[in-house]
């Protein structure tokens, strides 16, 4: 893997983040720097806050920050619209992707890609240069031709909402790619091609954070930090090896861990 | 004819004026026609949403009633007219194009293809005047017009119009486009678009009947179509009201359906001040099939008005209903959908839905299906709902970078496309689907509470 620019500001940096949904306080102090050209991977048991994390960073509005900051490519991340950050390059993969009935994958593409540029001050892309773009990245992809001719996930299965999820990802290019357990549920071809789509994204001026329940993915893509989420807070970090450990140990060893003050 | 009360003096003055001049060739049952049902209107005049009318409960035709509609004088001449023609061009072996400026057929403006036998694709004017058309046992016989004051004046003013012809067994594949346009005028007036299409036995027929006139007049168009469907026989219907601002319009439709046969429906609303969809389809032989689908899009103070019946009075036929409005503005729709399954009509099977999206606090829906079920052994089911949109759906879009705007807009597009995508003419489902997203408001979606 291509060494982290160290040194350098961080992509992305979150200080202190806590964040609830309704009354429930779900994020208890997050603290995570994120450097172009890594990837990280966020793991923990149900209900440790790891895709509220990955929510709260995109925008979702059923979250509220309630208090620390984050800093994505040297701006106030917090202050801004969902649309703004994904116009800025920050994109979330979905674990539930929504049916758009009636939507046209590439209308909605299209709209994406058209919204981003505008916000660079560049033209919308020609619908032939768009064309070619798609085809290019369906390829890479390898996803099915087909389903791109249809409206966005309607009647897909959870796989093909997956894979689309991360055409979308390699149509948008963003800086800073969240997928939240885009491995879930995934078969071994699936998972393969999820893992290529994001070895593809993979390059020195981009990041991901991949949030994940199991180590599996990670035989695929070899993260350069894996940091274990329990209660609301980061509580271990570590290499590539830190997932192995929690592979084999299960996360109940965290647990006892984390209540024996270790 | 009888003496007509004083609110309709200026029908009776037209009346006579059209009885007495341009309609006087006219043959005799075709006299006869027009003087009963000018008794009708005579005798039921306008309906009033008087207790226990139900059919007319949420609208109100007053404005109709009072405003003195006089006749469109005839005939219309094309002067400047060539801009009304449909700017899109259908495909097909044989495309009949037949427009009418205020009610009456103009040969300028139309290319009826010249027809193998079989086919007529003719103005009912000059048909009504052959007998080997055999008009007088077909017209008013699916829609007649002793129960319902508009189909009655259409009737008393029945002089020109559509009529569509396939004879038994001609295969190949027909299209029909038929606009009525009505041309710009100071004064309000009125015109009578009359429909008849006859599908003989296993044929296949699609027409485009399209109703458009000068946005910013006054004018009110009171149409009747019918329609039989023979027996084994296919018709595709699209019905698009893109009528002016500030007009009228009452669509009276009646479709009779035999043996086998398949109606498949589309009617999409846009503009009018007060609009009338009244259509009625009889599955009136086993194994019949109806598929109606309909668009309205209502902003400012407009009213449309859905009145759909079906009646499966024959087993083992299949009607298909779903219906989508878009509100905007104090607009108002009202749609009613009913569902008669007779007691011998055993194996039916019905749908139906009415699926609202409103954008505006003000706009308001009555949405009453019902299904009225005297078999035992149907499956039918019905809903309607009133719709927002889904805030997790909206978030989606907005984490690829579209603003609310645009992502109410691509939603609400969606909506509509469902409805669209019925369209089997690849230039008509486009031409439509131009003008309806023109139509869209750019407003921002309401949005459903968040979970």
């Amino acid at each position: 893997m291509a060494a982290a620019a160290k040194g350098s500001t961080p992509l992305l940096s979150i200080k202190g983040l806590t964040a609830s949904a309704g009354d429930l306080e779900i994020l208890k102090g997050i603290d995570l720097d994120v450097y172009a050209g890594e990837v990280h991977a966020i793991m923990g048991p149900n209900g440790s806050g790891k895709s509220t994390l990955a929510n709260v960073l995109a925008g979702r509005p059923d979250y509220t920050v309630t208090g620390g900051e984050v800093l994505f490519d040297g701006q106030d991340l917090l202050k801004l619209e969902p649309e703004i950050r994904a116009r800025m390059g920050l994109f979330l993969a979905f674990q539930y992707p929504l049916e758009l009935p009636g939507v046209r994958a590439w209308q909605f593409l299209k709209a994406g890609v058209d919204a981003r540029r505008v916000h660079n001050g560049e033209e919308e892309m020609s619908a032939r240069e768009f064309d070619q773009m798609l085809k290019a990245k369906v390829e890479q992809i390898q996803i099915d031709p087909e389903l791109i001719k249809r409206a966005v996930n309607e009647g897909f299965s959870g796989g093909e909402k997956k894979r689309n999820e991360i055409l979308q990802m390699a149509v948008l290019e963003p800086k800073l790619a969240l997928l939240d357990e885009t491995d879930s549920g995934l078969d071994i071809d699936a998972l393969r091609i999820v893992s290529d789509g994001v070895n593809l994204l993979r390059t020195p001026e981009n990041a991901v954070v991949l949030v994940t329940h199991y180590q599996r993915i990670l035989n695929y893509i070899t993260p350069n930090q894996v940091h274990v989420l329990f209660d609301g807070r980061i509580v271990r970090s570590g290499g590539p090896e830190l997932a192995h450990e929690l592979e084999e140990k299960g996360y109940d060893w965290i647990k006892e861990a984390v209540d024996a003050g270790v | 004819m009888t003496s007509a009360p004083a609110k309709y003096a200026q029908y009776l003055a037209d009346f006579r004026s059209l009885v007495q001049g341009p309609g006087a060739n006219a043959p005799a049952w075709l006299r006869d026609l027009r003087d009963n049902a000018w008794s009708t209107f005579n005798e039921i005049g306008f309906p009033t949403a008087r207790r226990g009318n139900e059919r007319w409960k949420y609208t109100n035709v007053a404005p109709i009633a009072k405003t003195g509609f006089g006749l469109a004088p005839s005939p219309a001449t094309a002067n400047g007219s060539k801009a009304v023609a449909p700017t899109y061009k259908l495909e097909g072996p044989a495309v009949y194009d037949l427009v009418f400026l205020d009610g009456h057929y103009s040969p300028e403006l139309s290319s009826p293809a010249a027809g193998p036998s079989g086919v007529t694709a003719a103005s009912m004017a000059s048909a009504a005047l052959d007998n080997a058309f055999d008009l007088e046992s077909q017209v008013g016989r699916y829609a007649p017009a002793d129960d319902d004051g508009f189909a009655a004046l259409n009737t008393a003013f029945l002089h020109d119009g559509a009529y569509i012809h396939v004879a038994d067994g001609h295969t190949e594949k027909v299209v029909v486009r038929l606009s009525y346009v009505t041309v710009d005028s100071t004064e309000p007036k009125v015109t009578y678009p009359r429909t008849l299409i006859v599908a003989g036995s296993n044929t296949d027929i699609t027409v485009v009947e399209s109703y458009s006139g000068p946005k910013d007049s006054v004018y009110f168009t009171n149409a009747v179509t019918e329609i039989s469907v023979g027996e084994g026989a296919r018709i595709d219907h699209y019905r698009l009201l893109l009528e002016g601002d500030r007009s009228f319009h009452v669509g009276t439709n009646r479709v009779k359906q035999e043996r086998d046969s398949s109606f498949n429906s589309a009617s999409f609303t846009l503009g009018t001040t007060l609009a009338r969809n009244d259509l009625e389809v009889l599955l009136d032989g086993p194994g019949a099939y109806c598929s109606l689908n309909g668009l309205y899009l209502t902003a400012d103070n407009q009213h449309i008005d859905n009145l759909i019946s079906i009646d499966h009075a024959k087993p083992h036929c299949t009607s298909r209903l779903n219906y989508k409005g878009i509100l905007d503005g104090k607009s108002r729709a009202v749609f009613g959908g009913t569902v008669l399954v007779r007691r011998d009509a055993q194996k039916s099977d019905a749908e139906q839905t009415d699926k609202n999206l409103i954008l505006s606090t003000q706009a308001e829906v009555d949405s009453k299906p019902s299904l009225l079920i005297y078999a035992d052994d149907v499956k039918c089911n019905h809903g309607a709902t009133a719709g927002h949109i889904d805030a997790d759906t909206l978030f989606y879009l907005r984490s690829r970078g579209l603003d609310l705007d645009a992502a109410s807009r691509m939603l609400i597009h969606a909506f509509a496309s469902e409805i669209i995508n019925t369209v089997k003419p690849e230039a008509l489902r486009e031409h439509l689907d131009t003008i309806f997203s023109a139509a869209i408001p750019n407003k921002s979606l309401p949005v459903a509470k968040a979970r």
